[in-house]
């Protein structure tokens, strides 16, 4: 009968079951034994499911379903209001276009995303660059030898750093950083390292908690087996430690920079929003305009053809986001895979 | 290791460093809370929280906007917790290892990962201008609710299947069945874990601007039905401090959102600590 479908209890607890069917008592009986079984496992001894038990598992069916037809959802209506100019344009020239000009006053307007893709690039490596090696430092700090009262301290810190608004830290950033960066280091103020450095506190509790985990999760043997070879704390940590908790680091950061290339508000305010590519390309101090603040600044008054290349951009927005997402995933899965 | 530097100096070196990080991170997020709250609360007085504003914003309060947020907030409540946590029960207690359930799960992860401007510009092509809605707390509501629904659905599943299995078999041995076994046993067991996911969701959804620019409007009236416009305070704050408003008033509007956050956060925190079973990780 159902005995092949005894996943869980120990054998004895198994057998016992079995004795049951064999002495053949009531159905209802053997019935409750199977309760032991993980509910993940159907039980297909013949039972009348209510009406009303059936309704509930399809509710449920369907609110669980919603998170897929939202999504569905999104790319249909993104696709429905971006593929005009997407087809008009050319994928290609659209990506590729140097130039960002809507409304054409004379002339045909043109939708070339091309420095705002690279712009989105700019300030989200940037601010990798700064909150990668920080983040690093405090997850180990906080994993490794942070003393109890201070791993709490940094903890509840990160948890409302997390907390706090983008567009308060944007606000922050344009009434403090942007005049700092005009009066310190020249240019606009506005720029790559403004929107690199906010981006940055944005990224930083998240490479924090996922690299805290992914380094909490190495096993203890390895740091025992390298300290008894007589390596110092810092060796260990160095050269077994951050080793082994590699691939979740990636992930930590790989999700870091999808976040932050979505990111809208808090790097809206302060990267100053020119829709050209910085000149000479290395400056950090110029502004551009990434692909979030596009969509966002425009949106409120495009029509037509204008509208239809935001949504169009913000396609694009959204396969970067997910390519590296997925990136980020399979890097966390293959981190679990090796272990156990 | 063939460094000049012997291995004792510097590992007192490199943990002197770590502290530093630590201490830097420490000190940028005191800074700027320090300097939201020294600037911003001169500027809190009853008349700034009870009064509507005047010269789109320059004076007066930001009363409206306050209302805004909480009628935004409960929508986005009344919509993702249902949906949310069936969801969730869905995924850890029916769901069958198959196909359907890694889509749906595939889906939620999805969802979770899509920028929240895109879901604003879906949210006005949906919600806006193809069903109907128009700018409004509705639509607003639901658009911030497509947000934050992974989230409640992921935290919702983990308070799950951390109630342990033994509660259910009693359950069902007695005779109960699934859903009732579900409602009345396992879902309470995890009622704590499931409240600290919402309410950290709710806490995302406060501060969200991205998503409710083009869905809810930008009205600084009162909203008197659902199918109102308003202006939720993070929308308002970016007003202010982007048109150069008011610095003032954008560090006032700073602090009230800043507070609501962070209640929120406390909330979490203090349900987490009286019932202490289940971590909630960020």
């Amino acid at each position: 009968m159902c005995t092949d479908h005894l996943r869980g209890g120990g054998d004895i607890e198994n057998a016992e079951t079995n004795r049951y069917i064999s002495e053949d008592v009531d159905q209802r009986f053997i019935l409750l034994d199977f309760a032991r079984v993980p509910l993940t496992c159907k039980i297909t001894v013949d039972v009348r499911m209510k009406t009303s038990e059936r309704i509930i598992e399809l509710l449920l069916f369907l609110s669980a379903a919603t998170a897929v037809l939202i999504v569905a959802l999104i790319i249909i209506f993104l696709l429905k209001e971006g593929l005009l100019v997407l087809v008009k344009v050319g994928i290609v020239d659209f990506c590729l276009g140097m130039k960002w000009n809507p409304i054409a006053i004379a002339g045909e307007p043109s939708y070339g995303i091309f420095p705002m893709i690279v712009a989105s690039f700019y300030v989200a490596i940037g601010s990798l660059i700064i909150a990668v090696p920080l983040g690093l430092a405090c997850a180990v700090f906080l994993a490794e030898i942070a003393p109890s009262w201070a791993r709490s301290i940094l903890k509840h810190a990160i948890e409302l750093l997390v907390g706090i608004p983008s567009v308060i830290l944007g606000f922050v950033g344009l009434v403090l950083l942007v005049p700092f960066i005009r009066d310190h280091f020249g240019g606009w103020g506005f720029s790559i390292l403004a929107g690199s450095i906010i981006l940055a506190i944005m990224a930083l509790p998240r490479i924090i908690s996922i690299s805290d985990d992914a380094i909490r999760s190495v096993p203890r043997e390895y740091k025992e087996a390298s300290l008894a070879l007589g390596a110092t704390h810092w060796h260990t940590i160095r050269k077994v430690i951050l080793p082994s908790a590699r691939s979740g680091i990636v992930a930590a950061v790989i999700l870091a920079m999808a976040t932050s290339i979505g990111e809208t508000m808090a790097v809206l305010m302060v990267v100053g929003n020119t829709p050209i590519l910085p000149a000479p390309i290395y400056d950090i101090l110029d502004p551009v305009r990434p692909m979030t603040s596009n969509i966002l600044l425009e949106m409120s008054y495009a029509t037509g053809d204008h509208a239809s290349a935001l949504f169009a951009t913000g396609i694009v927005l959204f396969i970067v986001v997910a390519v590296l997402n997925v990136i980020s995933h399979t890097a966390l899965k293959s981190k679990m895979g090796t272990r156990r | 290791m063939t460094s000049l530097i012997p291995p004792a100096t510097s590992d007192r070196a490199a943990k002197v460093m770590l502290w530093v990080s630590a201490s830097i991170a420490m000190l940028t997020l005191l800074f700027i809370l320090g300097y939201i709250v020294v600037q911003g609360l001169p500027v809190l007085t009853l008349s700034f929280l009870l009064e509507s504003p005047r010269l789109s914003g320059a004076e007066g309060g930001i009363l409206p906007a306050i209302v805004g947020t909480f009628c935004l907030l409960l929508v986005t409540l009344l919509s993702a917790v249902p949906i949310g946590i069936g969801a969730a029960i869905y995924l850890a207690e029916y769901a069958p290892e198959g196909v359907v359930t890694r889509i749906i799960s595939f889906g939620v992860e999805c969802l979770a990962g899509i920028p929240s401007i895109v879901i604003g510009l879906f949210g006005y092509a949906f919600l806006v201008i193809y069903l109907g809605f128009g700018f409004s707390i509705l639509s607003g509501g639901l658009a911030l609710m497509f947000m934050i629904l992974p989230w409640v659905v992921r935290v919702s599943e983990e308070s799950l299947k951390a109630v342990p299995g033994g509660l259910r078999e009693g359950s069902l041995a007695l005779g109960a069945t699934k859903w009732q076994t579900v409602s009345r046993v396992v879902l309470p067991s995890a009622i704590p874990g499931i409240t600290t996911g919402v309410i950290l969701g709710i806490g995302k959804a406060i501060g969200e601007t991205a998503v409710i620019m083009f869905t809810a409007g930008s009205s600084l009236l009162m909203p008197t039905s659902l199918f109102d416009p308003v202006r939720a305070l993070p929308y308002h704050l970016y007003i202010l401090a982007s048109e150069g408003i008011s610095d003032k008033m954008a560090y006032g509007s700073s602090v009230v959102l800043l507070v609501m956050v962070l209640v929120m956060n406390l909330a979490a925190v203090a349900i987490q600590r009286h019932y202490g079973r289940h971590h909630v990780r960020n």
